[in-house]
């Protein structure tokens, strides 16, 4: 188990990268801390599978060191990191049982056979799969696998880290569940640095204590689910996290209100820096139908079941309110509440409000 | 559960009346060759098992099924692992796949009887190149024309020459279908090279090798052309093969009977092979 630190790192596919287009990881400084539950979360193609190949040592980066501790392990090969990996889809040796399969790592390591034998037996029980031991692997349903795949990353009681890529991607929906709250169980117990990677932010966000949040080969935000829900450091955060999610709506400063669509509007704070184009962030959440406030008309009502997201328009913008009881009818006018201390206010993309303590 | 269709069969009609003319009306004059005896004129006596009987005793047969499993059991035993080590040390992408993979299919597009003749010409002591280049280059005292040992030589590295790239090609295509998180689950579970060959590559490649040993049996233990033009069986019976002496009793000797039958016991021995074969190598999939 390990601090696991990423200073400076850059990646790029590319033999002789120039532009900053070309790298799929732009400057990247990082901290896992010892024991931690993280999560990568961002959309596809944006470099986190990268990043997770860079810890590995399955790839190595064109810039910038890995540090396990505060040893430099950027040259060493997967297998001297001391690491293990569970893939996007399950990978199990067939041929072998599912014993066997567990007790690979270990083997390939000269381990002792009693004590291979006690960490799998261990290993097996954790995982619920003790009854499948004697069965070939190659038998098992794609859940089962994955659990054995997991299964391998564990069982060897020295791991620095145990990362996960998209690991429930060919899991049915309702084991998914399952799975995933096995995780979480699992990683109370072995107490090992988890990172977990995905697009989902269901997964990511219950998964994680802390969750990273990337785009286009950057780190947009690091926080609890709470902060990354509360507080978007970044539009993307907020569009990304959240369902749906966060209103950005265009919008001019001053002090702390803003005009949006000629109306004003208070927000959290006070407006840092200048220049840049200037957007209000809400989330639907805490945008409420109110008897005064900023005039629109409904223009559409979904029904989500637990509550309503009604889209109404505010001159040529759709803002989205979460709206529980009794909804508004289509075409009708109403007034839009912003609640002041969740409407923040970015530029160019970054938020640009103070909070109030 | 399985639902089964009784309709099912009579959409199969049309190819059992296509099969039945294309084998099992000429098995059938063959099974019936091979119970009778002719003097000519059209003129057939009953014989019963007796073919059977005599050439299952004959020296003759004895002696030539034992070269052709000798034969088939050589091309297997070199053929299949160098085509899997050359599958394995072939690039996986880039220029050089399609590159590497014509060449290794070029063999397989030449006619039989031009592989026998190219091969005949090319070895033949004093005018063929390879068998001038052994005699009077290196010393190496080769006459394939005259020496059995060179004959069989011969044979086993044309056969090689022609076929190794079968099991190039399948075992490749198997090889290219592992997806890339077998061989990095590998390296981090701290695989040797031998235990990704024996674990992941090698169960990856069992199907098409299954087919393509399969191929190899079935094609070797029938081979006729290539053989039959490079030595036409010499010297002596050296290189006679099953088929090469089968053609000799029914087209040179005209015995029907004995040919038939003998063709009948080649054909049961090359199926019992090749389904103890498949029964074997598909058994663990079914538990």
């Amino acid at each position: 188990m390990a601090k696991i630190t990423l200073s400076n790192l850059r990646h790029s596919y590319l033999p002789n990268p120039k532009a900053d287009e070309d790298y799929a990881l732009k400057e990247i400084d990082l901290d896992w801390e010892d024991g931690g539950a993280y999560a990568l979360l961002g959309p596809s193609g944006c470099g986190k599978s990268t990043l997770l190949n860079i810890i590995s040592g399955l790839l190595t980066p064109s810039d910038g060191k890995v540090l396990f501790n505060g040893t430099d392990v950027t040259g060493l090969p997967p297998d001297q990191r001391n690491i293990a990996q569970v893939f996007q889809f399950p990978v199990i040796y067939d041929t072998m049982t599912v014993r066997e399969n567990l007790a690979f790592p270990l083997r390939n390591r000269g381990v002792a056979e009693t004590r291979i034998a006690e960490r799998v037996a261990e290993i097996a029980a954790m995982l619920e799969v003790v009854d499948m031991l004697d069965i070939r692997a190659a038998h098992l349903s794609p859940d089962n696998k994955q659990k054995i795949s997991m299964g391998r990353g564990l069982v060897r009681d020295d791991v620095n880290v145990v990362m996960f890529d998209e690991p429930l991607t060919v899991i049915d929906p309702h084991l998914k569940w399952k799975l995933r709250s096995k995780l979480k169980e699992l990683h109370q117990r072995v107490k090992a640095t988890m990172i977990y990677v995905t697009h989902d932010q269901t997964e990511a966000l219950t998964f994680a204590d802390q969750v990273v949040v990337m785009q286009e080969g950057e780190i947009v935000q690091i926080g609890t689910p709470v902060e990354l829900f509360e507080r978007p450091q970044h539009t993307f955060v907020g569009h990304f996290i959240g369902s749906p999610g966060m209103n950005i709506l265009a919008a001019e400063a001053q002090g702390n209100t803003a005009t949006f669509e000629g109306q004003s509007v208070a927000l959290e704070g006070n407006v840092t820096g200048d220049g840049g184009s200037t957007e209000i962030g809400i989330r639907p959440e805490f945008v409420t139908i109110a008897d005064t406030g900023v005039a629109a008309r409904v223009r559409k009502v979904s029904d989500v079941g637990r509550h309503a997201v009604v889209e109404a328009m505010v001159g040529d913008t759709a803002v989205k309110a979460i709206v529980e009881g009794e909804v508004p009818g289509q075409g009708e006018a109403i007034h839009l509440a912003f609640r002041p201390d969740q409407t923040r206010l970015y530029r160019d993309g970054w938020i640009s409000t103070e909070a109030q303590p | 559960m399985k639902t089964e269709y009784q309709k099912a069969w009579f959409f199969v009609l049309p190819v059992l009346f296509l099969v039945a003319f294309n084998a099992l009306v000429p098995i059938m004059t063959v099974v019936n060759y091979s119970v009778q005896e002719t003097f000519g004129n059209n003129v057939f006596f009953w014989q019963g098992l007796d073919w059977f009987e005599q050439i299952l005793r004959s020296d003759r047969f004895q002696a030539a099924l034992g070269r052709q499993f000798l034969f088939t059991f050589l091309i297997l035993i070199i053929e299949v692992p160098l085509g899997i080590i050359i599958a394995l040390s072939m690039p996986r992408k880039g220029f050089w796949v399609p590159v590497c993979l014509v060449t290794m299919a070029l063999p397989m597009l030449i006619p039989w009887n031009v592989v026998g003749s190219m091969w005949n010409i090319f070895t033949l002591p004093k005018i063929g190149l390879l068998g001038y280049f052994l005699n009077d280059v290196l010393g190496i005292n080769y006459d394939m024309t005259q020496q059995p040992i060179s004959a069989w030589v011969t044979i086993i590295v044309m056969d090689v020459w022609h076929w190794t790239s079968l099991v190039v090609l399948l075992s490749y295509a198997g090889l290219v279908s592992i997806p890339d998180a077998y061989y990095q689950a590998a390296k981090i579970d701290g695989a040797s090279p031998w235990k990704v060959f024996r674990y992941i590559q090698l169960p990856k490649m069992k199907t098409v090798l299954t087919i393509a040993i399969l191929l190899r049996f079935m094609d070797s233990f029938n081979i006729y052309t290539e053989p039959f033009v490079l030595t036409g069986g010499g010297p002596g019976n050296s290189t006679t093969l099953l088929s090469i002496d089968l053609v000799k009793i029914a087209l040179g000797q005209f015995d029907l009977g004995p040919a038939a039958a003998m063709s009948l016991i080649y054909f049961a021995i090359t199926l019992l092979v090749s389904w103890l074969f498949y029964t074997l190598m598909t058994k663990d999939d079914a538990q």
